[in-house]
C-alpha cells in the first residue's frame, strides 16, 4: 500500500456542495423576478420570510457560533425600526434611513458589547433581556413616538402602493443575501476558523491563542447589525411603529425557535429553521393562543431531544453539506470525520462551559 | 420623602422573596430558569381561582398551593433541567425559555387578558396600615411581607448550614461528583433544591397577588425584577438578596419621584450601574455575578 493511499483526504468543496452553490444562485434569481408573478399579499408575505432567515441566521451567528445565547435580541429590532423613524423625520429619504438607522444599530452595540461581554450563559441571556427593557422604556420617552401609541414612517407615503411593495420585497432579498453571504463568508475565512473553536470550547481555543473576545465581539455587532436591518425593514412593510410590539420578547422566541428546531450552529439550519416557522405561521398563525403555546413546546421539545435541530441532525445522519463552511477528513476506509462543521456527538453546540 | 423610603424598603422584602428562588436554584444548579416569573405568576393563579371558585382565602389556599410548587420544583428538576444540563450550560436557558412561554400562553387561554388580584380575598389586610411616628403610614400586608422575606431567608441560611439535607445540597452545589464519591445523592439534592426554590416562588406568587394585580403576561418584569435584586445583592449570602431587594426597590421609588415613567426605568437603571462597578472593580465577569450563598455561610 502507499503512502499516499493511507493519507487522509482533505475536502472542502464536494459535488453536492457544489450543485448546492449553483441551486442558491439559480433561487436568488428566481427570487428577484418573483414579484412579476405573486400577487401583493404573497410578495407581502415573501417579504416576511426574508427577514425571519435574517433574524434566525443572525441570532444562530450569536447563539449557535458566539456561544452568546441571548433573550434581549428584540433591542436591536425594536431600534432599527425607532431609528429610521428618527432620521426620516429630519427629513432623509425613507429607503436610505432604513440602512442608516442599522448602520447606527451596529454602532451603538459595540460599548454595549464592551460591557455585556464580561458577562456569562444565563447572565448574559438575562443581562441583555434587562438591557431591551431599559431601552424600550428610554424610547417611550420620546415625544415623536408618542410612548405606547406610537408613529408611523409616513414619508414612505410618497410612493404608491405598488411601488413600495415591490422595493421593499428587493431590499429585504437583497439584505438578506448580502447578510449571509457576510456571514459565510465570515465563516469560511480564518475567523471561521476561530469561531467554530469558540463554540466547541472556548477555554481550549483561548489556551491556543484564539481572539476570543474580539470574535465574539465582531459576532455580537454583525448581529446587532443584521437584525437592525430587519427591524428596519419590518418597519418598512408595517408602516406603523409600537414600541411595544417592536421591543417584544416574542421576537426572541421566534428567533430561538427558528434556530433551535433548524439546527444551533449550523449554516443551513438557521435557513431551514426560518421556512419551517415561516409554514408554520403560514398556516396556524390564526389559531393564536394555540400557536404560541406549541412554539414554546416545541422549543423545549427540541431542546431536550434534539438539542441539533433538524438541520444538524440530518447532516450527522447521512454526511450530507450543502454550504461547507467547514474543511473535512476523509481517512482511508473510514467515514467523513469532521473538524468543525459538525462537531462530534459527544461536544454538542452548546457544550461550552465547563462548570 | 422618610414615608417613601419606608416604602421602598418594604418593598424591597416582595423581591427579596421572588429573588432568593433564583439565586438559590442558580448556586445549587448553576442555571438561571427563564420560567421563574412565570412560575410565579402561575402561583398567582393558582391561588385567584381557588379563591374565586372555592372561596379558599389565599391564606390556607397556600396550603395546597405551596405543596404543588414544590411537586413542580421536583419534576421541572427531574425531566427537565436535568436532562437539558446535560446539553451544557447555554441549553437550559433555552429550555426554560420555551418553558416560560408555554406557561405565559396557557395562563392566557385559561384565564384570559384580563388584570386580576388577590387583595379583594384577604379582607381589610390590603388597606390596614399602622401609624408610625412621624405620620408614617406602613401597610400591615407590607410588613408581613418583609417579615416573611426575613424569615424565609434566615431559614434557609439556617437549613443549608444546620442539617444534614443542607449540607449535601451545599455539597452538590460545590462539586457533585465528590459529593457523590462520599454518598451524597446529587440528583435527589437538586431535585429538593429544586422543589425548596419553586416553594418560594409560590409565595412570592401569592405576595405579588396580594400587593398588586397580575395578568398572564407578568411573569418577565417579575423574572427581571428578581434577577435585578439578585445580582445587586449577590455579594455571597442568602441576606445579600435582601439588600438587593431593598436597593431595587428604593431606586424604583426614586426614579418615580423624579418622573412619572421613572419607577421601571430607576430599577433597571440601578441595577446596570451596580453591574458596571462590579464588573470593573473586580474578576467577577469569569466567575459569575450571583454567588454561592453557602461560601461565606461555610
Amino acid at each position: 500500500m502507499s503512502a499516499a493511499s493511507t493519507s487522509p483526504i482533505i475536502e472542502r468543496g464536494t459535488t453536492t456542495s457544489k450543485i448546492a452553490a449553483i441551486a442558491v444562485a439559480v433561487i436568488i434569481a428566481l427570487l428577484a423576478i418573483a414579484p412579476q408573478f405573486l400577487s401583493a399579499g404573497a410578495v407581502d408575505r415573501m417579504t416576511a420570510l426574508f427577514i425571519y432567515v435574517i433574524l434566525a441566521a443572525m441570532w444562530n451567528a450569536l447563539a449557535g457560533f458566539g456561544g452568546l445565547v441571548s433573550v434581549g435580541q428584540q433591542v436591536f429590532f425594536g431600534l432599527g425600526a425607532y431609528f429610521a423613524i428618527r432620521l426620516a423625520d429630519t427629513g432623509l429619504n425613507p429607503f436610505a434611513s432604513l440602512f442608516v438607522a442599522a448602520i447606527i444599530v451596529g454602532v451603538v452595540s459595540w460599548p454595549l458589547s464592551l460591557f455585556m461581554l464580561r458577562l456569562r450563559n444565563g447572565e448574559f441571556a438575562i443581562g441583555m433581556w434587562v438591557i431591551a427593557a431599559l431601552t424600550h422604556l428610554l424610547v417611550n420617552l420620546d415625544r415623536l413616538v408618542q410612548g405606547e401609541t406610537g408613529t408611523s414612517l409616513i414619508s414612505l407615503n410618497v410612493y404608491d402602493a405598488g411601488t413600495r411593495r415591490v422595493a421593499i420585497y428587493w431590499l429585504a432579498l437583497g439584505s438578506m443575501t448580502a447578510l449571509l453571504a457576510i456571514l459565510f463568508g465570515l465563516l469560511r475565512g480564518s475567523t471561521g476558523a476561530a469561531i467554530r473553536a469558540i463554540r466547541d470550547n472556548e477555554d481550549a481555543a483561548a489556551s491556543v491563542g484564539v481572539r476570543v473576545t474580539g470574535t465574539k465581539r465582531l459576532l455580537f455587532v454583525l448581529a446587532a447589525f443584521g437584525i437592525g436591518v430587519a427591524g428596519a425593514l419590518w418597519l418598512a412593510t408595517s408602516i406603523t411603529f409600537q414600541p411595544k410590539t417592536y421591543f417584544n420578547v416574542q421576537w426572541t422566541a421566534y428567533m430561538i425557535f427558528m434556530v433551535l428546531v433548524g439546527g444551533i450552529g449550523t449554516f443551513e439550519g438557521a435557513i431551514l429553521g426560518a421556512l419551517v416557522f415561516f409554514l408554520i405561521e403560514t398556516w396556524f398563525g390564526g389559531t393564536g393562543v394555540w400557536y404560541l403555546v406549541s412554539l414554546g413546546a416545541t422549543a423545549v421539545l427540541f431542546s431536550l431531544f434534539l438539542p441539533r435541530g433538524l438541520w444538524g441532525t440530518i447532516e450527522e445522519r447521512f454526511g450530507l453539506r450543502l454550504l461547507p463552511v467547514g474543511y473535512r477528513v476523509i481517512l482511508p476506509g473510514h467515514a467523513p470525520a469532521d473538524d468543525g462543521t459538525a462537531p462530534s456527538p459527544e461536544q454538542t453546540p452548546l457544550d461550552q462551559e465547563k462548570a | 420623602m422618610s414615608n417613601q423610603i419606608v416604602q421602598g424598603i418594604l418593598l424591597g422584602g416582595y423581591y427579596a422573596l421572588i429573588a432568593c428562588g433564583l439565586s438559590f436554584m442558580f448556586s445549587v444548579m448553576r442555571i438561571i430558569n427563564l420560567a421563574h416569573g412565570s412560575l410565579a405568576v402561575f402561583a398567582a393563579f393558582a391561588l385567584w381561582w381557588l379563591a374565586s371558585r372555592f372561596h379558599v382565602s389565599p391564606f390556607v389556599g397556600l396550603l395546597i398551593v405551596l405543596p404543588l410548587m414544590a411537586a413542580i420544583g421536583w419534576a421541572l428538576q427531574r425531566f427537565l433541567l436535568e436532562r437539558s444540563a446535560r446539553g451544557g450550560a447555554l441549553l437550559p436557558i433555552l429550555t426554560t425559555f420555551g418553558l416560560a412561554i408555554v406557561i405565559d400562553n396557557m395562563l392566557f387561554e385559561q384565564f384570559g387578558a384580563d388584570t386580576r388580584s388577590l387583595a379583594p380575598y384577604i379582607g381589610s389586610l390590603s388597606y390596614d396600615s399602622w401609624e408610625w411616628p412621624g405620620s408614617i403610614y406602613v401597610g400591615k400586608l407590607a410588613v408581613i411581607m418583609f417579615a416573611t422575606a426575613v424569615i424565609l431567608l434566615g431559614g434557609l441560611q439556617l437549613f443549608l448550614t444546620r442539617t444534614r439535607l443542607g449540607r449535601s445540597i451545599r455539597a452538590t452545589s460545590e462539586d457533585p461528583d465528590t459529593a457523590g464519591l462520599v454518598g451524597v445523592d446529587a440528583r435527589r439534592a437538586n431535585a429538593i433544591a429544586a422543589a425548596i426554590a419553586m416553594v418560594t416562588v409560590g409565595l412570592a406568587g401569592a405576595f405579588l397577588g396580594m400587593r398588586a394585580t397580575f395578568d398572564p403576561y407578568a411573569g418577565a418584569p417579575q423574572l427581571l425584577f428578581a434577577f435585578e435584586a439578585a445580582v445587586i445583592g449577590g455579594a455571597g449570602s442568602l441576606w445579600g438578596t435582601l439588600v438587593g431587594g431593598i436597593v431595587l426597590a428604593l431606586a424604583q421609588t426614586l426614579g418615580a419621584q423624579v418622573h412619572p415613567q421613572g419607577f421601571l426605568i430607576g430599577g433597571h437603571a440601578v441595577f446596570l450601574v451596580v453591574l458596571f462597578v462590579r464588573l470593573s472593580t473586580s474578576g467577577l465577569g469569569l466567575r459569575g455575578l450571583l454567588r454561592l450563598p453557602s461560601r461565606s455561610a461555610s
